[in-house]
């Protein structure tokens, strides 16, 4: 009877219908590259910054992943003077939004907030970059195939070259860009291992910290552990 | 039978016993020590299911400590700041990139919060299971109970602080749920919030009460829970009284003092629940995106509502109970309908003393009626708690309301059900 | 106490041993949680060296900037102002700066690097004040008819001199504090850090 009534309850839950469906491209795993990061960092400080911000981000932090405070400052400094600040940008709220319909996010934690049932932040960052498609029906004339209706332009265009929606819901590269298109990706791989880094950029020191936690931990259940049977001893 | 007269400490010759027969004079200290620890005697037979007090007041612990180092650098601020982020979000980053070791702070309390949960479920399972809300530890259960709701209180509360978009639409619908009471319910929806809709307003009293007025409480009714039990003394897995079979000096035959052997038992359950706690805030602090929702590094947004809102994890079940009603009853919407059985599915757990009618008390001994009825209760829970995770459908919906006639049977027919057990007989001692 | 007879010694080794890494336990976790009392990265960024570019100074003129929330004066010394320093000698409190209000290398006469540039933070070593700048001599200062110039600060009348020195028999006990600073080229000069290798 109980048996019964136990499948009677599971039978519906098989009708349970999935939600949207989500198909995302893996990122490479670049973090422990630190040339591939130094790279993304750069791609990101001349493409990126004018519109988003990393406000949370100070440029001094790039030493994390091996540049000296004197690279930081010849090479990625624009728009702040000192090395110690954070990555905020001069545009207004109020003016990118009436310029781009929605104010550019800031993007430090996008790599933690994109993440979903169906992949890592950076893998959703991944595919977006890789996913614009020429849309004469938008104002910005691009669209994006997991991010529909984006304000945002194809930054990335002279790199990438023109994208277009094929047939059977596939992209086609129309026009060629600069990279072919395993540079591209390679490069927007670095791009996204920067913004995955920069979204926690203490995990690597956390994780190395967990395993030496874990060790110290163990040590100490074998005392506890013995201490307990040493006294419990008595106990019938 | 007229309490004994307690005896002070007298000095052993040391600079310390005369420290402690000097305060011994003015303050209960000794009897304090022994009524609570080294004399107070506890059932030798407590198994893996007792553990779990020990960590819920070591979690409170943690919450605490770090909750006060953590209040030194977040602020309770909805504006934004120049680069157009709120302010209160933004010292959270704050405490995570620019704080020394906030980041572990943060994600120590953050932990802390679900692993409160899973420890006190498991906890309230075992009253559940060894009958430790019976006579007489009604009172021991209440006070559990009263803290159960303070919990979920203090958990919903804090969860606003970050000021994300879970944060602030997870506030929001709940919030909204109180407009739904007739009459009064919008105004009341206001006076509760400050303002119109979740705002900085909202912010700051919640920041109040988790900051201060609900630990105030919690611990307060942690310490009633702790006195309650020891008046009475501890249950056991066969849910045998060992005050009944004493020795001749008075000491229950089955009982063995707390210090040194379950301050000793503890210290190793205490070391288990850390490596398992630290392998989750060293390697995974999101915890798959149920401990750290990922919508919820999205800075809260007033005019984007998510597509999915749902609130944590533990709350889950309850959020299911919820959304089941879709009918509307009487002169009532389905709403209200809503809230009050939510609020019920909380309170029916005061009267399950009242509600469990077995001639015994622990499981083992009870017949396969009570049996049958927890395991289907329990897997209720978990369809409740993982269907409220998910978005409604017709189907979904269908399921979560068969689970929650399901679980209010499991209390309202339990009279019925305990009384027609076929029961085992108690040991007069206990088994192990 | 001897072991064995009263004494369970396997219990007690054992006892100690995990009190012993108990404690390592702890004074492990106390350390992030005493850490975050410590300066954060915004603080520390706040507080960072301030670059000032003097080239526009002209002399006998003062300019003020910020670091770590105080102001640093720095004065563009006339040849009068640094002859006149000689001649109130016995009139400051402290003419040798022996007490430690200043680094190393601003100790001398003109209390700076370059006796033509003083840098100086612009708080009385009273209370905390900010000094007024008087650097009209004589009669027509207001202080007395041989005023040389220098600084006066409100609150209880200490006066200062151009090179930053305390007058004797004032409130203010020392000398205007002079902070780290070098130059970075003749006319920009790093205040909030000593020369790197100096």
């Amino acid at each position: 009877m109980k048996k019964l009534l136990f499948a009677l309850l599971c039978a519906p839950l098989l009708a349970l219908a999935a939600g949207a469906e989500l198909h995302l491209d893996k990122a490479p795993d670049r973090s422990r590259d630190f040339p591939a990061l130094q790279n993304g960092a750069k791609i990101f400080i001349n493409y990126c910054l004018n519109c988003h911000s990393a406000s949370y981000f100070r440029y001094n932090r790039l030493a994390d992943i091996g540049l000296t405070e004197q690279q930081i400052k010849d090479n990625l400094l624009f728009a702040s003077d000192k090395v110690g600040e954070t990555m905020t940008i001069a545009m207004r709220r109020a003016d990118a939004k009436q310029w781009f319909g929605a104010a550019p996010p800031d993007l430090t934690v996008i790599a933690r907030a994109r993440a979903s049932e169906f992949g890592s932040g950076a893998d959703w960052l991944y595919t977006y970059l890789r996913g614009f498609y020429r849309d004469d029906a938008r104002p910005t004339g691009w669209n994006n195939t997991v991010f529909a209706n984006v304000g945002m332009p194809h930054v990335l265009w002279e790199l990438q070259g023109e994208q277009e929606m094929g047939a059977g819901h596939k992209l086609e590269l129309v026009k060629p860009g600069k990279l072919k298109p395993e540079e591209y990706d390679a490069m927007v791989g670095d791009l996204v291992g920067f913004l995955n880094h920069v979204g926690e950029p203490m995990a690597t020191f956390r994780k190395e910290l967990g395993v030496v936690v874990l060790i110290f931990l163990a040590v100490l259940f074998v005392f506890s552990y013995a201490l307990k049977r040493e006294y419990w001893k008595d106990i019938h | 039978m007229a309490a004994a007269k307690v005896e002070k400490y007298k000095s052993d010759g040391t600079a310390v016993g005369g420290l402690l027969e000097w305060v011994d004079a003015r303050f209960p200290l000794m009897s304090l020590w022994n009524d609570h620890l080294a004399k107070y005697y506890a059932p030798k037979n407590f198994n893996f299911w007792y553990f779990f007090g020990s960590l819920a007041l070591m979690v409170l612990v943690i919450q605490i400590v770090t909750g006060v180092f953590l209040v030194m650098h977040y602020k309770p601020d909805a504006s934004l700041n120049t680069s157009g982020v709120p302010v209160a979000f933004a010292s959270v980053e704050y405490i995570m990139r620019d704080v020394p070791w906030g980041w572990l702070i943060r994600y120590l309390h953050s932990t802390g919060a679900s692993a409160f949960f899973i420890v006190v479920y498991l906890h309230m399972f075992r009253g559940m299971l060894y009958g430790s809300y019976r006579k007489p530890r009604e009172l021991v259960w209440i006070f559990g109970v009263l803290i159960f709701l303070c919990l979920m209180a203090e958990a919903f509360m804090g969860y606003l602080l970050p000021w994300g978009q879970m944060s602030y639409w997870g506030a929001q619908v709940i919030v909204n749920l109180f407009t739904a009471i007739p009459f009064i319910g919008p105004e009341l929806g206001v006076w509760i919030r400050g303002d119109f809709v979740i705002s900085d307003a909202t912010l700051n009293r919640f920041f109040s009460f988790h900051v201060i007025a609900v630990p105030l409480v919690l611990v307060g009714l942690v310490a009633a829970h702790i006195m309650a039990l020891h008046e009475v003394g501890s249950n056991n897995p066969d849910g045998v009284e060992i005050k009944k079979k004493k020795g001749g000096d008075g000491i229950p035959l089955d009982g063995i003092p707390f210090h040194p052997y379950y301050t000793v038992k503890d210290i190793v359950g205490v070391v288990v629940f850390l490596m398992v706690f630290s392998i989750i805030v060293f390697f995974a602090p999101e915890g798959g995106g149920y401990f750290l929702e990922f919508n919820n590094f999205f800075p809260a947004d007033p005019m984007v509502t998510p597509p999915h809102i749902a609130p944590v994890w533990y709350f889950t079940p309850y959020y299911s109970i919820l959304r089941a009603n879709t009918v509307n009853f009487f002169w009532l919407d389905a709403k209200l309908w809503g809230v009050i059985f939510m609020g019920l599915g909380v309170m029916i757990f005061f009267f399950l003393p009242w509600l469990d009618r077995s001639p015994v008390k622990s499981i083992r001994y009870r017949g396969p009626l009570y049996k049958g009825a927890l395991a289907i209760f329990v897997v209720c829970f978990f369809i409740l708690g993982y269907l409220g995770m998910l978005a409604p459908t017709p189907g979904r919906t269908l399921v979560s309301q068969i689970c929650t006639i399901i679980y209010f049977a499991f209390f309202l027919l339990m009279p019925i059900y305990t009384s027609l057990d076929k029961c085992k007989a108690e040991p007069e001692r206990v088994t192990g | 106490m001897s072991c064995d007879d009263k004494v369970d010694c396997g219990r007690r080794r054992l006892l100690v041993a995990t009190a012993a890494a108990g404690g390592v336990a702890g004074v492990a976790v106390a350390v992030p949680f005493v850490s975050t009392f410590a300066p954060s990265e915004r603080a520390k960024s706040a507080g960072a060296p301030v670059e000032v570019d003097v080239g526009r100074l002209a002399p006998g003129e003062m300019m003020t900037v910020e670091w770590r929330g105080k102001p640093v004066w720095i004065i563009r010394r006339t040849k009068e102002m640094l002859d006149g320093l000689a001649k109130i000698t016995d009139q400051v409190a402290d003419p040798k700066s022996d007490r430690p209000m200043q680094p190393e290398y601003a100790k001398n006469e003109h209390r700076s690097i370059k006796p033509e540039y003083l840098v100086a933070i612009g708080i009385c070593t009273h209370l905390g004040c900010s000094p007024s700048e008087k650097f009209k001599t004589g009669p027509e200062s207001g202080i007395d008819a041989n005023w040389p110039g220098g600084f006066l600060c409100p609150c209880h009348g200490s006066t200062f001199d151009l090179a930053g020195r305390v007058y004797k028999s004032k409130p203010a006990p020392d000398n205007l504090e002079i902070p780290p600073h070098y130059y970075l080229s003749d006319a920009k000069i790093l205040i909030g850090e000593d020369k790197r290798g100096a």
